[in-house]
This record gives C-alpha cells, structure tokens and sequence, in this order.
C-alpha cells in the first residue's frame, strides 16, 4: 500500500468504473485492520499519528471508491479531465426542462404532503441514476470516451441534488 | 470488597503482562466501571457490592465533595449544591438548558459552558463529572491492587465535540489516562455482539437520563461498521420525570415550589415512574415544606397520555437514521435496548410496532454500555494478542462546517462519515500583509451559521506577508478515532506552517484545566502529587513495554547504531521511573519518544506491505470472474 498512490492503486484495484465491490469492502477491511488508531492506542506518540493519517487516508479512498458517482468523477479527475461542473448552459436544454418539471413535482408534492408520490419520486429517481450507472461504465471502461461521461456525471450529479431535496421533503412532512 | 483475581490458577500467561484497563459508562443518572478478567467483562461493585454509581456530587461548606447514593441522599435538604445530572450541561451554553426554571440550581450566566455557583465555589459541570470518574477510578485502581493504564469512556453518540471534549478534559482532572472515547450504543454493540455472535444489521436504540441515541450498526465476522447514527442530546428519561412533575404540580393546585419541594417532587415523579414499569397505577405521596399535602395516583394510561410526545420524538431521529444509511425497517435484523429509560412499557411498545419486531432485552440495559466499554478497553490496552480481534468503525454524527460570507454554512464533512476523517480547505488573505485568518467552524446541518452549533474559533496566525490574495492556506480538518476535531494549517507557496489558537465556544481552553489540574494539586493532600508521579510511571512502564514487544518483533528492521540508541533511551527512562521526579520522567519519555520516531515509521512500512501480500486462491479467482462480470448498479 503507497500512501502517495492514486485510490485504486492504494487498494489495488484496477483503475476503472466496474469494481468488485465485495473485493474492494474486504481490502478496505484488511487495510483498516491494520492500520486502524484502535491498534495503536497503546502505542508511542509516533505510532498513534502515523495510525491516524493512514486510517484516515484509507477512509477516504474507500469513500471515494464505493459510491458510483464518486468513483466516476475520481476517474475523470485522474484522466486529466476539467468537469466543468459551474457551467449550466453546459446542460442540454431538454434535460433543464425535465428538471424543472421534477422539481415542480416535488413541490406539489410537498406542498400536498403526499408522502406516498414523494417516496414514488425517490424510487424513479434512483432508478434513473442506477440506469446511468450502466451508461457510464461503458462509457469509460469500453469507449474511454471522457467528454460524454463528463456529461452524464454532470446530469447525475442534478439527479443526486433532486435525490436529496426529495429525501428532505419526505423528513419534513414526518416530523 | 474482594481483590479481583489477577489471574486463575494455571494460566500460563504472566500476570504482570496484563495491562489493568477498564470501561466507564459516564451516565446522567447512575456510573458504572467495569474490566475485563478471565475473558469475561465485570462490572466492579463499591464495598458494598452496589454496581452503579449514582451521577451525583454533593458539595459541602467545609470543602469536601461526596459522590454517589450519599450525595443523592441529600439533595432535597441541600438542593443548591448536589448536582444532579451535570452530563446535561457538558458543553452547552446556559440557554441550550431546557427546564432550568425548575431547577434547584444557581447557574451562572457567562458567554460558554455553563457554571455552577456552590458552596464551595464556582463549579463546571468538566469538574462535576471529574469527581466522579474519580471516585471510579479509585474504585477499580483498589479492587484491581494496582494504578490503571487507561480507560474507554462511553459518551452518547450524538455528542457534539464540545461535548466530548468535556468528558476528556474531566478524565484528565480525575487522572484518567482515555484510551478511548467510545459512542454508547456502540459499545452496546460490542456487548450484545459479541456475546450472541451476532451477524447483520442491528438497530441500538440508547434512551439514558438525559440523552437518547439511535445507531445502525453492520455486524459481521469480526467488524462493526456503524451506518448511521442519530440522536437527540437532551432527550431522556430525566424528561419523562418532567412531565410527571409537571402533571403533580396541575393535579394537586401547588403554589410555587421552593427549590427543595422542587427537588423532592422531582424524585417522587422518578419513582412513580420506575414504579410505572411494573404496576397499573404509582401512587405519589409527600408532604412539601411549605406545609401543602400530594396525595395523588398516576395511572399508565396517564402516564402514557402525558408522554406520548417525547416517545414520538424518539422516532424521529430512527426514521432518518434509516435513511441516512439507506435502508428500511425490514432490513434491520434486531433492535437493541439500551438504557434504563428503555423499560418504560410505553417505549417497548412504540419501538416494537416501528420495527415491526420485539426488541432484544436480553443484556441488563443498566450495564451492557459499561460492559462493552470494559471489553474494548482490554483491546485497546493491549491485552489480546492475535486473530480474534474485531475491528469498530465508527462515525461523526453531526456535519462539520465553516462559517463563509453573509453567515452561510458550508459543509466541509457530512455527517455519518466514517471517522478518522480529513478534509483540506483552501484560503487566501484580502488585505495586502495580512497575517492572521479566522476561521469558526460549527457542527449541524442547516444552511445559516444561526441555526447551527458553534464549535470553536481557530485563529491561523505567523502568515508570512504577502500581497493580498497570493497566499494559498491550506486548513486541514482532521476528526480522530475519538470524535474530535483538530486543525492544522500550512501556507503552501512558502511552506511555513501556521500557528493555531483555538478558543472552543463551550469549551474549557487548555489553560484553564492546566490550572484546574494544579489547583487540585494544591488543595488536595499530598495524595495528588503522589497519585500523578504514580501516573507518569504507569504511563512510562507501558511505553518501555511497548517499545520493547516493538523491538522483539520488529527488530530487524534498525541498524545496530540506532538500535543501540533507543536501547539507551530505555535504560535511562527506566532509571527516571524508579526515581520520584516527576519532570525527569516527562524528559526521559520524550527521549525516548523522539529516538523512536523512525522506528515507528518503519513498523508501520511493514505493517502495510503485509496488507494484501498474502493473496489467496479465492481473491485470485474472484478478481478474475469480475474482470468478466459486466459492473454493478447503485
């Protein structure tokens, strides 16, 4: 394990979008159980600081690994490639739109306190971001073509927003 | 009071390898110490055998302090300066206390942690919670026959950091060594884990005195992952007496109480509540000082009525728990009850319909936090060698944020963050020379600085002086296995690195308990001097041994030179150990901490190499088949 190393390479992992999930949770285990400050806790000072900058260090590579949308944006930073993510008018107009409508929805839904067509939205909104998923790894690990997965990372991320405003309404209306 | 067994007859381990270590559970209402011996976690009980220690501390005119059923005996007759649930004000401000009309005590009103006035000076809850633990400690030092190593403390795992530091700080006053600062429900987990072997995820609901707590935990082969936590960190039983006292108060026509009525009508609604769990109806009785007669009954189904919001909002924060780790009720294979408070038959009823499933009861919710702090207390200390070690992995529970333009929060780590975790931030100066930043971080998840909690304000200062905008500080924020936030700053174009002064918002500052800790010095006998060099030679002991099991497994890794140095190092520490000045101990550690820094640096090289070396056929043959599989979805 290189400290210094990009993520997949701390893990050695294949540096690409399909992972073996099961794979990458048990090295992120084995990497933990060694360097973890729980081991450390009775050790010299030097220890317990090491401990912690590569515990921490782990964290965050795995963190950044396991969840699709965080691994895809990883690999398009390590290819050199700028996302461009302030750039709205980067957006297709077509995608905008259905934005709009989305966030409309929400909010008579919201309004209307109907928690049944909130929870409705979360599923299909998923969904839609599990059928992205798909078009990603293709994407970059067949066509390694960068600039049409920066584009769908870019509408995942909106997707990611909706999610959580969508989550937030439902909170609301539960408390 | 018997001397626990060091050892059984025939063990074959050397007893004196064993690191005396134990698990407290700090709690609102009652304390508990506990250690692990013969592979089994105990709790140890006072001379009396009585397990708890009940949170009270009372302090009395000529200066001494009581703790425990003695204190609590008083608190009507003296109600001012028995202090009853000081967990409630560590860390918050005055007006972040709920109910402080009904209380019997003389806060006083200064920007931080609150305080409290007594009859024996002013008093902050850090000092209050010192004098308990300490009264632990020496409970177990004496039934252990010998100065503890260290020990895991539990806090409630919605604890903010000003909170946690509190604790910290008070184990420090009490000359605790913390090994660990464990989240309650976690350490629940480890209890209940352990013991039943247990594979899944495991919802731990955790409803103290005056805190409630909601972990999702995966358990599996050996690691515990918590998913999510939540909480509310002035929620709890002590809240159920509430309501009842305020029912009496309707229900009889009292006047205003005097602060000894209050105290003693606060008590009798406690008891009709214990009284609650296992009868139809609490008859209250008592006769107040001001002459003025209750003669009342409390019915379940009153009690239920009169309640029935505070169980709502225990419920709360478990559907966004849920949320939070993206799971539902069906996933959660067993809920774990932990806390008195989780006898109440209104609770059991309300968690078991929200997860459609009984809750598990089966560990003594009173001690089961103790008994996991007590067992990773032997871990962390040192005393398990080898391949049944688990691994806990725990979280942060609130997102920590920086204050930016116009009051907005910006979020810099999210809550539910896998903990030790780090996050870089970059700044730049606005005026041309400027050498000094300020940065206040807060904890919460709202979008205003407002409506969020403020942590602390670090000031960066030694900016080498540049134009404006030129410099590029990079602020690190690192959280640590404990919960607590630190910071460091660099500028990068020159690499000078920033000195950081930290001035905590409810907290004591490292000056005040450096004076708090020399004053106890001072007023105490000579007993304190005596215990602190004990301390440091304890503390001493345990890096010799450390550094030489290092030296014994790792040795190969020095050249004889270095080697012989840290050698030395030892020899003279050992020397300062055997002698009563305690500054020449600090310097003989700090040699020896300095020769082997590299060492250190080393055995941890060597330690990462091992991981993932020794790849199996499996591993082999499962990262082919996925070479081939077609990627996974959310």
């Amino acid at each position: 394990m290189d400290f210094n190393a990009d993520h997949f390479a701390l893990f050695q992992q294949p540096r690409r979008f399909r992972q073996d999930v099961a794979l990458l949770d048990k090295r992120y285990i084995d990497a933990q159980a060694q360097v973890h400050p729980d081991r450390f806790a009775h050790a010299g000072e030097a220890e317990r600081r090491l401990s912690l900058q590569w515990a921490t260090r782990v964290n965050e590579a795995y963190q950044t690994l396991k969840k699709p949308l965080t691994r895809a944006k990883y690999l398009l930073m390590l290819a050199g490639h700028d996302l461009g993510e302030e750039n709205n008018t980067a957006m297709p107009a077509d995608f905008l739109m259905e934005q709009m409508e989305w966030r409309e929805a929400l909010e008579e839904a919201r309004t209307a306190g109907n928690h049944h067509e909130l929870e409705a939205m979360h599923r299909r909104i998923r969904q839609r971001m599990n059928d992205s998923y798909e078009e990603i790894a293709v994407l970059l690990d067949d066509k390694e073509d960068h600039v049409s997965a920066a584009a769908c990372v870019r509408r995942l991320m909106f997707l990611e927003k909706l999610l959580a405003d969508i989550d937030e309404a439902i909170a609301s209306l539960e408390e | 009071m018997s001397l626990l067994q060091i050892a059984e007859p025939g063990e074959s381990a050397a007893p004196h390898q064993h690191k005396l270590a134990v698990g407290i559970d700090l709690g609102t209402t009652n304390s508990l110490v506990a250690t692990v011996r013969s592979g089994m976690s105990v709790v140890i009980s006072d001379e009396l055998g009585r397990p708890l220690l009940p949170s009270v501390v009372h302090y009395c005119a000529d200066g001494d302090k009581i703790v425990g059923y003695e204190a609590e005996a008083q608190k009507a007759v003296d109600p001012r300066n028995v202090i009853v649930s000081a967990k409630r004000f560590m860390g918050r401000g005055l007006k972040d206390i709920a109910h402080r009309e009904s209380m019997p005590y003389d806060f006083e009103d200064n920007p931080g942690m609150v305080r409290l006035r007594t009859v024996a000076g002013v008093k902050t809850p850090v000092e209050v919670s010192a004098e308990i633990l300490n009264v632990l400690r020496e409970r177990a030092e004496a039934a252990l026959g010998g100065t503890l190593v260290g020990a895991v403390i539990t806090v409630p795992a919605y604890f903010d950091d000003a909170q946690r530091q509190a604790t910290k700080d008070a184990a420090k006053l009490a000359g605790i060594n913390v090994l660990r600062l464990l989240n309650e429900p976690t350490a629940a987990a480890i209890a209940y884990g352990l013991d039943n072997a247990a594979e899944g995820v495991y919802a731990v609901y955790d409803l103290g005195g005056g805190t409630f707590d909601i972990s999702i935990l995966r358990l599996s082969r050996g690691v515990f992952e918590v998913l999510s936590t939540g909480g509310d960190s002035s929620l709890g039983g002590d809240d159920f007496d509430q309501r009842i006292f305020c029912w009496i108060i309707e229900a009889a026509g009292l006047k205003p109480l005097s602060a000894g009525d209050a105290r003693l009508l606060l008590t009798s609604a406690r008891e009709a509540k214990e009284y609650l769990t296992q009868h139809a109806v609490a008859p209250i009785a008592a006769r107040l000082a001001s002459g003025e007669e209750v003669d009342l009954k409390l019915t379940t189904e009153i009690f239920t009525e009169i309640s029935k919001t505070l169980v709502t909002k225990t419920i709360q924060p478990v559907r966004k728990a849920l949320r939070d780790a993206g799971l539902t009720v069906e996933d959660v294979k067993g809920v774990v009850m932990v806390g008195g408070a989780t006898r109440m038959p209104q609770i059991q009823r309300a968690v078991g319909e929200f997860f459609g499933q009984a809750p598990l009861n089966n560990l003594d919710p009173d001690k089961v936090v103790a008994l996991g702090a007590a067992t990773q207390a032997n871990l962390l200390a040192g005393n398990l060698t080898g391949d049944d070690n688990w691994l806990l992995l725990d979280v942060i529970p609130l997102s920590l944020g920086l204050e930016t333009m116009g009051g907005l929060v910006e979020r810099i780590i999210p809550r539910n963050s896998t903990i030790p975790v780090a996050r870089a931030q970059e700044f730049t100066t606005f005026k041309d020379g400027q050498t000094a930043l300020a940065v206040h971080v807060i904890q919460g998840e709202r979008d205003l600085v407002s409506d969020c909690r403020s942590l602390a304000r670090f000031e960066l200062r030694g900016i080498p002086p540049m134009v404006a905008g030129a410099a590029r500080i990079r602020v690190t924020f690192q959280v640590d296995a404990d919960g607590l936030l630190s910071v460091t700053a660099r500028e990068m174009t020159t690499g000078v690195e920033s000195s950081i002064t930290v001035k905590p918002s409810y907290g004591l500052s490292d000056d005040e308990v450096a004076s708090m800790l020399k004053d106890s010095m001072l007023h105490s006998k000579d007993d304190a001097l005596r215990r602190a060099l004990k301390e440091s030679q304890v503390e001493a002991q345990r890096l010799i041994e450390a550094v030489q099991s290092a030296l014994r497994n790792d040795g190969e890794l020095l050249a004889d030179e270095q080697r012989g140095k840290i050698e030395a190092a030892i020899s003279r520490l050992q020397v300062a150990v055997l002698g009563e000045d305690k500054r020449q101990l600090g310097v003989a550690m700090n040699d020896l901490e300095a020769e082997t820094r590299e060492f250190a640096a080393k055995r941890m090289d060597k330690s990462i190499r091992t991981v993932f070396a020794g790849k199996n056929i499996d591993e082999l043959e499962s990262v082919a088949a996925s070479e081939k599989s077609s990627g996974e979805s959310a």
